[in-house]
């Protein structure tokens, strides 16, 4: 698998680093309340289809990025800088 | 039909005209007590508990492929109750025992080998680790023996002890763990199922779960409405699409962890071994391929097969481990779909929806925990009580904060335990 | 037998070479097959489940049969097929599987016992008694099973593992691959043109048809010198490209110097290359398949493309008397191609009775060979026509029952193939790796003038191009076959020839419901041999297609998974044996703490000294006890640059740490260090460690040596995902600082000795920093202490730490003191009840340290939330204590468990565990950090400490984590 990072171009995956769901990047307020933060910190919709999800490129520029991927075939669609979606 | 080495002996005389079928093919009725959804190793182990020890057997397990193809027919075959926490510890030591009679239980040989399990250690630190979870396993009924470095040469003798990069400090050694022949799990409890009379029914995919009034009452499913009574959710790998037909989020996340064989060798391994400072496991199959796997690839995944980086890197740490299977060639890789929870240890509940139960979050020790699966399942099912070895596997735990089993005290990001 | 004037081997350069001890003599150009059947050798090797006879019965790596061990001693290969291994002068190859001999084989007896040893028959036996399984029966299946056999020895050879890229990857350089090379070299395209095989050209070495009036070989040459004279093309020979992977990587496996004796050159023996590709054409061409029939595993019962391709390239003939049996015209060429050699063709039997003549031989149409006979070799077959059986004599048939499309590849990412009545095969489907097309036979173009002009179209579909390329006149005959997968009648008739499955072990299966294709193969183990079923995998389908009603199409095939061919695991794990397998760091004080005697253990990727010895010491714990004392009473060195260290920077910088600590960074006072805990955002302990301020907006952050890397992602992510507003930056200096304790009484006089202006206990209080200067070096200084003694860290760039390290060491010898390692360093933790990752497990939360304090309340931060969840504050929650023996047996160890004292050492009343323990050579005891249920409430307590894997049990006593000056006087000097 190889990931176009916006700022290096197409590398290898194991430059990356994988966090999961980028439902990460929308923390909830710290008295948002028990199931809010079940929500983020635990629940996943998981979806057998395309996923928004965070990679850092650690072994690279260090940028974090939400790419979108499909999770089924690993077709990867868009990828983004995370600082730019938040 | 009772299977013995009589048995083959009069048909090997009579030209093997005499087999039949080891399960049928039933239509599905119109309505069960209990439905499982999901024909792997978990769904068809509970339906088999839920009759033979509950005399439960009006049960349709439902799967939209063959009966055990999921995880139960494509993993590393590790049979083990060596866990360091309660909650684990002793639900796994339930499993073990069940596995040591599980033979003569199904009439099947699902060649459960006790082989000896070795978990290698590589520090100070890890070696009081493996203490801890040793005298866990000791406190349990268990059998745990701690090696040191010339303990693990005495039966290891082909481990690189002086080359390596990370020097061998001693081992873990469970005896009584080991390996089974995975298919064989699945078609002993289906045929333990369909003889008490639970109707498998194959390429049957559940399409839809009917709820009302916060009860359930059935499920549509490609082959039609089946109503029943209880509804239980056992299709790890696809958990969380299931439990998003009764309108639930799960705290599951879909992982590909893969495993690869080598082309049939002599014996020269006889135990099961893990690597300490990188994830490696192997054993050697009666046929003769070395079995073998590591992490999971690591990025969120429903496609049953993995990537390069993850084959090269288990791969390089059995080169380091064991440089003698330099010459054994890879004859295949293969996928499997985890479903990884947030402590990684499973959940076994009812939810919040009356007569639906769930079962998932097997990580990657769903094979091991096959017969105690569906025997704290099936138990949940009958009694509606938890089985006193399978009480921590609650779903709320994430929420409530009590009873979280880490046990790679990774901590909430699904993908590292 | 060698053909005279046939074949592309040089037989002016004739090789020796050995087989099962004997010597025999081949050429430059043959394999080791089509040597040992120019000598006529015929039993190669023994099958897997009953030993029967086998001999070579293919041309290339789907060989099923001809596996061999090739070399001695540690380099000893097993399973080499021998119909890929390029002979060479010394080749030394055995047969395996065989016992005392291939020729004669006790385990031979297994095959009289068939009729008990079905499919599956060891699911339904063995059972009684339950413990002969692991002592009797396994043992025995375990010793019966396997092939060759491992050396046992680490491997001695050297292989490699590379990248690759390129714009456009040609798998396979028979007819379409050549052609889609010279299609695609000629657009300039930077490509890879990867071929199995020891010499290009696919089967247009094995056939005698001519291409552009020329012989195919010849065709083939002046294509390749093309291809070699274009600076974009890169030929790979000997290179299998063995996996399809996601956007666009492929694996492949180049066999660099097995052809050769060499094996301690410069050049690896194999590489194991990863090829990034923008498209790729897959032009892998198609196999064989046989026809099942009674002994139809005979030796001498070949594939009728493998017999042209000895005939037509290495110049043998596999037997004297041949004969030929298939469905199809094309096989027809295998006689013609015997007979213009001079060979004799005793029959040509096809099963289809409108089946055209060949000139010259007996045809016999309409006809099915139903039996083969003969022991080690083939004899005679038995031919049933018109209703009459009939016995020719003949020491080699070869059969054919059509071609299946090699798909495997485009099967790699979960894509199907789909089934083609035209060909009675699976061919791929389109688009299943994205930006792959295949082309050829292997997409089901079965004659040569189709797989030239394919080779041209693929390129033009994978590269969205239009190429001008002349595409040869060729062979153009139409692909006439008609299905037969077997021929009904008594007896075993095989398939899988390697795992001895039979026509009548697949009904069986049927029979008993396991009639899903999965369920087939996993219960009589078709096609799961190393061959994975290429030569028998599609009769067997169509076979279980018959037994259950069903068609072929929704019977369906299994699953086509990586590698193509087997590759050595010794490749895919390439510089990882010995200490290639993790990076290795050394701190600068490395040579010097070698030098001194320090055994140097591994803390994650780094090396530190444990201790360092003294003349006369016999045991580490004599050493660890002198250095405690050396912290203790006079001053100790010990380098601490593994911590990481992390620069922080910018106007937000404080704002920063208060987010990531659970206390305020904010508040901290320039030239002051502030210890803080971190938590991942589930309310865990993630880390702790200390930080400095250097600046109103520079900090330098501590991490542990192992949680290094995992908190500068941290930051990261905190930056760049929650607060992208915030202007901080920062980078990790882990490497550029090397950083030094000084710890003891005797700490601030050592120093004063080497800095350029003194300190003292008012300019540097405890927990103070700032630049110090030493000997002109700027560096700088932190009054911190992990031994709770009046300590110093001093920190220098990186390379004055050696020279540094050496003069503090020397200074503290002076003092009566010296270096100290990592024993004595978690000797003085422990005493002072100091954490480290024993204690923060992963699994521990603030409150379970004692440290609930520390979260701050004025602000939030990660993890905070979480962390006050009921079941993290629960009061009977294991939290950190101290304990101290108090039984008879004064040992504490780590990993130990705690139980009531009047309680069993039972799971259910377990109390918690001991964590970390030392021995204070101060106190004269051991001391120990743990986690109890209830923590603080028990202090006092007497608990029943239980080590049963190390045999040691005593009792403790509950008491405060600090046990070595709990006042705490001795840090502030």
């Amino acid at each position: 698998m190889r990931i176009q990072c916006p700022i290096c171009g197409s590398r290898d995956r194991r430059e990356f680093y994988y966090k999961g769901d980028a439902l990460a990047l929308k923390r909830p307020a710290p008295d948002a309340g028990a199931e809010a933060w079940d929500d983020y910190v635990y629940l996943r919709d998981n979806p057998a289809g395309w996923h928004s999800e965070l990679w850092q490129h650690e072994a690279g520029c260090g940028a974090w990025l939400v790419v979108e991927r499909n999770i089924t075939s690993h077709e990867i669609r868009k990828v983004t800088l995370a600082e730019d979606a938040t | 039909m009772r299977f013995s080495g009589l048995k083959i002996l009069k048909e090997g005389l009579t030209g093997n005209k005499g087999w039949r079928p080891h399960w049928r093919d039933p239509q599905p009725k119109s309505e069960y007590d209990i439905i499982i959804i999901g024909g792997g190793g978990h769904g068809l182990a509970c339906a088999h508990y839920l009759a033979s020890q509950h005399g439960i057997t009006n049960v349709a397990v439902l799967e939209r492929g063959y009966i055990g193809g999921g995880n139960v027919g494509r993993n590393t075959t590790i049979v083990r109750a060596n866990y360091s926490l309660p909650g684990n510890s002793e639900f796994y030591s339930h499993s073990l025992k069940l596995w040591e009679g599980l033979e003569q239980d199904l009439n099947y040989n699902v060649m459960h080998s006790q082989r000896g399990i070795i978990n290698l250690f590589h520090s100070d630190g890890q070696r009081d680790d493996f203490a801890r979870r040793g005298n866990m396993m000791l406190s349990q009924g268990d059998d745990a023996e701690l090696l040191d470095t010339e303990g693990v040469r005495k039966k290891l003798p082909y481990l690189d002890f002086e080359q390596t990069r990370f020097p061998i400090f001693g081992g873990l050694f469970h005896a009584r763990g080991g390996t089974a022949r995975h298919d064989a799990v699945a078609w002993g409890f289906a045929r333990g199922a369909d003889s008490r009379g639970v109707d498998l029914i194959q390429k049957c995919e559940v399409t839809g779960i009917d709820i009302q009034n916060g009860v359930v009452t059935g499920v549509q499913t490609s082959r039609g409405p089946i109503r029943a009574k209880k509804v239980a959710m056992m299709g790890a790998g696809r958990s969380s699409q299931i439990a998003d037909m009764a309108g639930m989020r799960l705290p599951i996340e879909s992982h590909v962890l893969q495993a690869f064989v080598t082309e049939g060798l002599k014996p020269c391994i006889d135990h099961v071994i893990t690597y300490g400072m990188g994830h490696f496991y192997i054993s050697q199959s009666d046929k003769g391929g070395l079995v073998f796997g590591g992490d999971l690839d690591m990025y969120a995944s429903y496609a049953a097969r993995g990537n390069l980086p993850l084959v090269e890197h288990v791969v390089e740490a059995g080169m380091t481990l064991m440089p003698m299977i330099g010459k054994a060639k890879m004859l295949r890789s293969w996928g499997g779909i985890m479903d990884m929870s947030p402590d990684g240890s499973p959940i076994i509940d009812r939810t919040h929806i009356d007569g639906l139960f769930v079962s998932c979050g097997w990580c990657y020790g769903g094979f091991k925990a096959v017969p105690a699966g569906g025997h704290v399942m099936a138990h949940l099912l009958a009694t509606d009580q938890y089985h006193p070895n399978a009480t921590g596997f609650r779903l709320d735990r994430f929420r409530s904060g009590v009873g979280i089993i880490d046990e790679e005290a990774t901590g909430s990001q699904h993908n590292l335990h | 037998m060698r053909v005279q004037g046939k074949g592309l081997i040089d037989r002016s350069r004739p090789i020796g070479f050995r087989f099962d001890g004997h010597r025999y003599e081949g050429f430059v150009g043959d394999t080791l097959a089509s040597a040992l059947l120019a000598n006529d050798v015929k039993l190669v090797g023994r099958s897997f489940k009953y030993h029967r006879p086998r001999g070579i019965y293919s041309a290339g790596s789907e060989e099923p049969n001809a596996l061999v061990t090739v070399g001695r001693g540690a380099g000893a290969e097993p399973n080499i097929r021998a119909t890929v291994q390029e002979l060479y002068s010394g080749l030394e190859a055995r047969a395996q599987n065989a016992w005392p001999s291939v020729g004669f084989d006790l385990m031979a007896i297994n095959d009289l016992a068939a009729p008990f040893l079905g499919a599956g028959f060891y699911y339904k036996t063995f059972m009684w008694p339950k413990a002969f399984w692991e002592k009797l029966y396994e043992p025995v299946i375990r010793h019966a099973a396997g092939l060759g056999a491992l050396s046992g020895q680490a491997n001695p050879d050297k292989y490699d593992r590379g990248f690759l890229f390129c714009d456009l990857l040609i798998i396979g350089a028979g007819p379409t691959g050549l052609m889609a090379a010279l299609a695609a070299g000629r657009a300039g395209v930077d490509v890879i043109l990867a071929d199995e095989d020891c010499r290009m050209g696919g089967r247009l070495l094995a056939e005698t048809k001519e291409i552009d009036g020329k012989p195919g070989f010849v065709w083939v040459d002046e294509v390749l010198a093309e291809l070699d004279s274009l600076p974009n093309v890169r030929r790979m020979v000997r290179t299998t490209v063995t996996g399809a992977y996601d956007s666009g990587m492929f694996g492949a496996l180049e066999r660099v110097m097995h052809h050769t004796a060499q094996r301690d050159g410069g050049a690896p023996l194999e590489t194991f290359w990863r090829i990034a590709t923008k498209g790729a054409v897959l032009a892998a061409g198609a196999l064989e398949r046989s026809i099942a029939f009674r002994n139809n595993d005979r030796p001498g019962v070949m594939q009728a493309g493998a017999v042209r391709a000895y005939l037509n390239r290495w110049g043998v003939s596999p037997g004297k008397t041949m004969t030929v049996f298939a469905n199809n015209d094309g096989a027809h060429q295998t006689a013609r191609d015997l007979l213009d050699a001079g060979v004799h063709v005793a029959a040509v039997i096809d099963s289809r009775p409108d089946a055209p003549d060949i000139e010259g031989v007996q045809m016999i149409k309409g006809g099915l060979v139903k039996a083969a006979s003969g022991g080690k070799q083939l004899e005679a077959i038995s031919v049933i026509h018109n209703g009459t059986t009939e016995q020719i004599a003949t020491d080699c048939l070869a059969v054919s029952g059509g071609w299946n499309p090699t798909v495997h590849l485009t099967c790699h990412l979960n894509g199907r193939p789909q089934w083609s009545e035209d060909i009675a095969s699976f061919v791929p489907k389109m688009g299943a790796v994205p930006g792959m097309i295949a082309a050829g036979s292997c997409n089901g173009e079965m004659s040569t003038a189709q797989c030239l002009a394919d080779g041209v179209k693929a390129v033009e579909c994978a590269l969205g191009i239009t190429v001008k390329v002349d595409v040869p006149a060729a062979e153009d005959d139409p692909y006439r076959m008609r299905p037969l997968w077997a021929v009904p009648g008594k007896g075993r008739a095989w398939l899988d020839f390697q795992n001895d499955v039979s026509v009548k072990d697949i009904t069986q299966a049927a029979t008993e419901n396991f009639s899903s294709v999965e369920h087939m193969k996993r219960y009589t183990t078709q096609g799961m041999a190393t061959d994975q079923g290429k030569n028998s995998n599609m009769q067997a389908l169509a076979l279980l297609a018959d037994a259950t009603g069903r068609g072929i199409p929704e019977t369906g095939t299994t699953t086509f998974r990586p590698p193509y061919s087997p590759v050595a695991l010794a490749a895919l794990g390439a510089g990882a044996q010995g200490k290639g397998f993790a990076p290795e760091r050394k701190t600068t004080s490395h040579v010097f703490s070698e030098k001194m005697g320090a055994p140097m253990i591994a803390v994650g990727l780094w090396y530190r000294p444990s201790y360092f010895p003294k003349a006369g010491e016999k045991t580490w714990r004599e050493s660890c006890d002198r250095e405690v004392g050396y912290i203790r009473h006079s001053v100790g060195i010990c380098d601490v640059s593994t911590l990481g260290k992390i620069d922080i920077q910018g106007p937000d910088a404080a704002a920063l740490l208060d987010f990531v600590y659970t206390n305020m960074f904010s508040t901290l006072k320039v030239g002051r260090v502030r210890y803080g805990l971190m938590l991942r955002e589930d309310g865990f302990v993630m880390d702790d460690g200390t930080t400095a301020r250097l600046s109103d907006t520079h900090f330098v952050m501590t991490t542990t040596t192992a949680a290094a890397g995992d908190v500068m992602r941290h930051l990261e992510f905190v930056t760049q995902c929650l607060r992208p507003d915030w202007d901080v930056r920062f980078t990790s200096v882990t490497e550029q600082w090397a950083q030094f304790a000084v710890a003891g009484p005797e700490s601030r006089a050592l120093l004063n000795g080497i800095l350029d202006a003194p300190i003292d206990a008012e300019s540097v209080p405890f927990m103070a920093c700032g630049p110090v200067s030493i000997g002109g070096v700027k560096g700088r200084l932190f009054r911190i202490s992990f031994s709770g003694e009046h300590a110093y860290e001093i920190a220098v760039p990186s390379r004055f730490g050696e020279s540094l390290f050496e003069t503090l060491v020397a200074r503290a010898d002076a003092m009566e003191g010296g270096a100290y390692g990592m024993e004595a360093l978690n000797v003085a933790r422990v005493e002072k009840g100091f954490i480290t990752h024993s204690e923060i497990s992963g699994r521990v939360t603030a409150f379970d340290l004692g440290m609930e304090r520390m979260l701050s309340a004025k602000k939030d931060c990660i993890g905070k939330t979480l962390s006050w969840r009921a079941g993290l504050t629960d009061p009977d929650r294991e939290r950190m204590m101290g304990f101290k023996a108090v039984g008879a047996a004064k040992m504490l160890t780590a990993g130990a468990h705690l139980y009531p004292e009047d309680q069993d050492a039972h799971r259910v009343h377990d109390q918690g565990h001991i964590t970390s323990v030392a021995w204070s050579p101060d106190l004269e005891r051991y001391v120990a950090l743990g986690m109890v249920r209830g923590g603080s409430a028990r202090l006092g307590e007497r608990l029943r400490m239980v080590d049963g894997v190390r045999g040691i049990e005593t009792h403790v006593e509950v008491v405060d984590p600090v046990q070595f000056d709990p006042e705490g006087g001795r840090v502030r000097g």
